[in-house]
């Protein structure tokens, strides 16, 4: 088995996780805005696909990645949007919706894909990398963790700046009470549909950022139904974390690692089927949920919807 | 944890004379004399609040395919014509149905009870491939009313255990089913395509796909038509499930735990029981929907095949408001739409995502109307 964990193995394996755990940190950063604002995302699946498809579009007709993701925030937005109106302002079933979302999401790009690109399967080039100088250098986790696209680094930085958002701002606190008891935000004269609906759109950016990652830098290519649900992962992400965003990165390397367990085992020379290491993922957060479902936490507010002066 | 509130719609409709839809009482208020008039109204609001959405899906829709360059005229007719009209592709309807029906009546069961069973179709496609691996095994040994009826029960069963885990998790755990269900179905699905390329690949074929039962060994069919004889056990299913949620006393207690499992417990139910119950019956007849379209209709299970049959009749289930015999319009309505979809899936190149498109677009139109249903009953009052 000491020729197994060989140095390439270790860097496919960390490369693995960062690329495959990318979408998933910033789908359960996304879901996690939403929770804490008392909203129970399931349409975020469909976010993410959404914003698969619209990331791939952009980036494949104008040549650019940036404005690939910011094509991905777009389509993300662009489902979230019907969510926040029909969720948060009628005040509908938050989980018909979201699966209605979702389900639309899939069969929509599903069908504009084949109507636009199912005969010719158009691939977008190699995102390039920014090598962090100096860091890049370090033997086997340099290149895997400092040599990556610039999203990569800026999806880290998300992470810093919600958990600022959360802990020491107006804002953050807000949210809390929205989940918590949006009473409370109300009487303190905060705009709770407001601020749950912009929470919702928030998500909804997030998660086709994420998407459009796993269409132009993970894949390089949009497949009907690709996020295979990622998007729910994040959901589970977002509740195993107890609204603590670098509980949501430190899950997504962990499941990114699962993911990717298979191409680097394939780089160390054993094969497993893919449809056996497909499995992997829901395995892990079956095991999860097993073992700390307990300790998950969801504000009290989440999945109600409020209404003024409402009973 | 918190539980998810369930959605008005399940409690606001019992057709047309349930808890909140009074609307006799509505027209003493309103000073006029109780009676036919107010039956009426309810009638036609039932009406209205059924065709509209069903009309408004299939009208959005339509414009999707304008903007995609299809006549959407030309593709409803199609459909129409080749699920409806044309006598094989109403034989073909009815089959479908027969399946449909089976899950439908599953979901009626968790949904009353308040829980959200989204892993249908793990579940149905683990029995089904089960069931494809156990009934061309026994054939050779056992006479062929036997091997269906093995078929039929281990297809509900592999369907039950497979719904164990969120079932302990909520029972015991209070793990919120939504993600629990959702996950054991990805993984069922993908289990199911290993055990298909792995486990119970045919060794007489390339094709990775389980042995075939043969035509004459699967369920009989129906009066001399190619209608399987799985509709009359979805329709069975279907009513004896609206029976026991309407009329018993387990149905009732497991209705109570669905409206407000707080007060279940103080009124001594034992809920996690009831639990853990209604997923195992929930889940077993979507094992049994697999078992009825291995055993009536396919024959075999092919890798790769999944054609998401639980998540496109949730939002049926919904527009019958958990009413049994009102799923049974909704899913013959679906049958035609998914039969004729197939042939014009080949013949005109839209592709089947398209029922997606329109379950989804039917989901959002249910809740608007749901939504302007309500406001325009709280300003009449």
């Amino acid at each position: 088995m000491s020729t197994l964990f060989t140095e390439p193995f270790f860097t496919a394996l960390v490369l693995g996780a960062l690329t495959a755990g990318l979408p998933l940190l910033l789908a359960g950063l996304g879901e996690q805005i939403s929770e804490k604002a008392g909203v129970l995302n399931i349409g975020i699946e469909g976010m993410m696909l959404a914003g698969a498809y619209g990331g791939f579009l952009v980036a494949y007709h104008t040549g650019s990645i940036w404005l690939g993701y910011l094509g991905g925030a777009l389509g993300g937005m662009a489902v979230a949007t019907p969510m926040a109106v029909l969720c948060i302002r009628l005040g509908l079933s938050q989980i018909v919706i979201g699966m209605a979302l979702t389900l639309g999401a899939e069969g929509t790009t599903a069908l504009l894909h084949h109507f636009q690109f199912a005969q010719s399967y158009p691939r977008l080039p190699a995102v390039a990398t920014l090598a962090i100088p100096g860091l890049s250098a370090i033997p086997v986790i340099g290149p895997a963790l400092f040599d990556r696209p610039p999203i990569v680094y800026l999806a880290i930085l998300a992470v810093f700046l919600t958990a600022y958002v959360f802990r020491s701002t107006h804002l953050g606190l807000a949210l809390q009470a929205a989940g918590d008891k949006p009473e409370a935000l109300d009487a303190a004269g905060v705009d709770v549909v407001r601020l749950r609906s912009l929470a919702v759109l928030a998500t909804g950016c997030l998660a086709g950022v994420g998407g459009a990652f796993m269409a132009e830098v993970g894949a390089g290519i949009f497949v009907p139904f690709m996020t295979n649900g990622a998007g729910f992962i994040g959901i589970v992400l977002a509740m195993q974390a107890r609204g603590r965003p670098f509980g949501v990165l430190w899950g997504a390397l962990l499941f990114g690692a699962c993911l990717s367990a298979a191409t680097a085992l394939q780089v160390a020379g054993v094969s497993i089927p893919t449809d056996v290491v497909q499995m992997l993922p829901f395995v892990a957060v079956l095991a999860v949920l097993v073992l700390l479902g307990r300790k998950a936490s969801l504000p009290p507010a989440l999945g109600v919807h409020y209404v003024r002066g409402g009973r | 944890m918190t539980d998810i509130r369930r959605p008005d719609h399940e409690r606001r409709h019992e057709p047309p004379s349930g808890p909140t839809t009074t609307p006799a009482s509505e027209d003493q208020a309103a000073g006029n004399p109780p009676g036919r008039r107010g039956t009426g109204r309810a009638w036609t609001r039932l009406a209205l609040m059924t065709l509209g959405p069903v009309m408004g899906a299939l009208l959005l829709s339509g414009l999707l395919l304008l903007a995609l360059g299809v006549d959407p005229i030309a593709y409803y007719g199609f459909v129409l014509e080749r699920g409806l009209i044309n006598a094989y592709g109403l034989q073909a309807t009815f089959t479908r149905m027969g399946t449909l029906l089976l899950i439908a009546a599953g979901l009626i069961v968790a949904f009353r009870a308040g829980l959200w069973n989204l892993g249908g179709d793990g579940q149905f496609l683990l029995s089904a491939v089960a069931v494809a691996a156990l009934a061309p095994l026994l054939t050779p040994h056992l006479p062929i009313a036997l091997v269906l009826l093995a078929g039929l029960l281990a297809g509900a069963a592999v369907g039950a255990a497979w719904s164990m885990l969120p079932a302990l998790l909520k029972a015991y755990q209070g793990i919120n089913e939504v993600i629990t269900t959702l996950m054991t179905s990805f993984l069922g699905i993908s289990l199911a395509n290993v055990l298909v390329k792995l486990a119970f690949h045919d060794p007489a074929t390339t094709v990775p796909q389980t042995r075939t039962l043969a035509v004459a060994d699967r369920l009989p069919r129906l009066f001399g038509t190619t209608v399987s004889s799985g509709l009359l056990l979805g329709l069975g299913a279907i009513i004896v499930v609206h029976l026991v949620m309407t009329r018993t006393a387990f149905g009732l207690k497991l209705r109570v735990v669905g409206a407000n499992p707080r007060a279940a417990i103080h009124a001594g139910l034992p809920v996690p029981m009831l639990t853990v119950a209604a997923f195992a019956i929930s889940a077993a007849l979507t094992g049994l929907a697999g078992a009825v379209e291995i055993l009536g209709v396919q024959g075999n299970v092919r890798a790769d095949w999944n054609p998401a049959y639980s998540l496109t009749v949730i939002p049926l289930v919904f527009l019958a408001r958990f009413n049994g015999f009102a799923a049974i319009g909704f899913v013959f309505l679906f049958s035609v739409l998914s039969i004729g979809g197939e042939s014009a899936a080949r013949r005109t190149g839209v592709p089947n995502f398209f029922t997606l498109v329109v379950v989804a677009i039917l989901l959002v139109m249910l809740g608007i109307a749901e939504y302007l249903d309500k406001r325009h009953r709280t300003a009449r009052r």
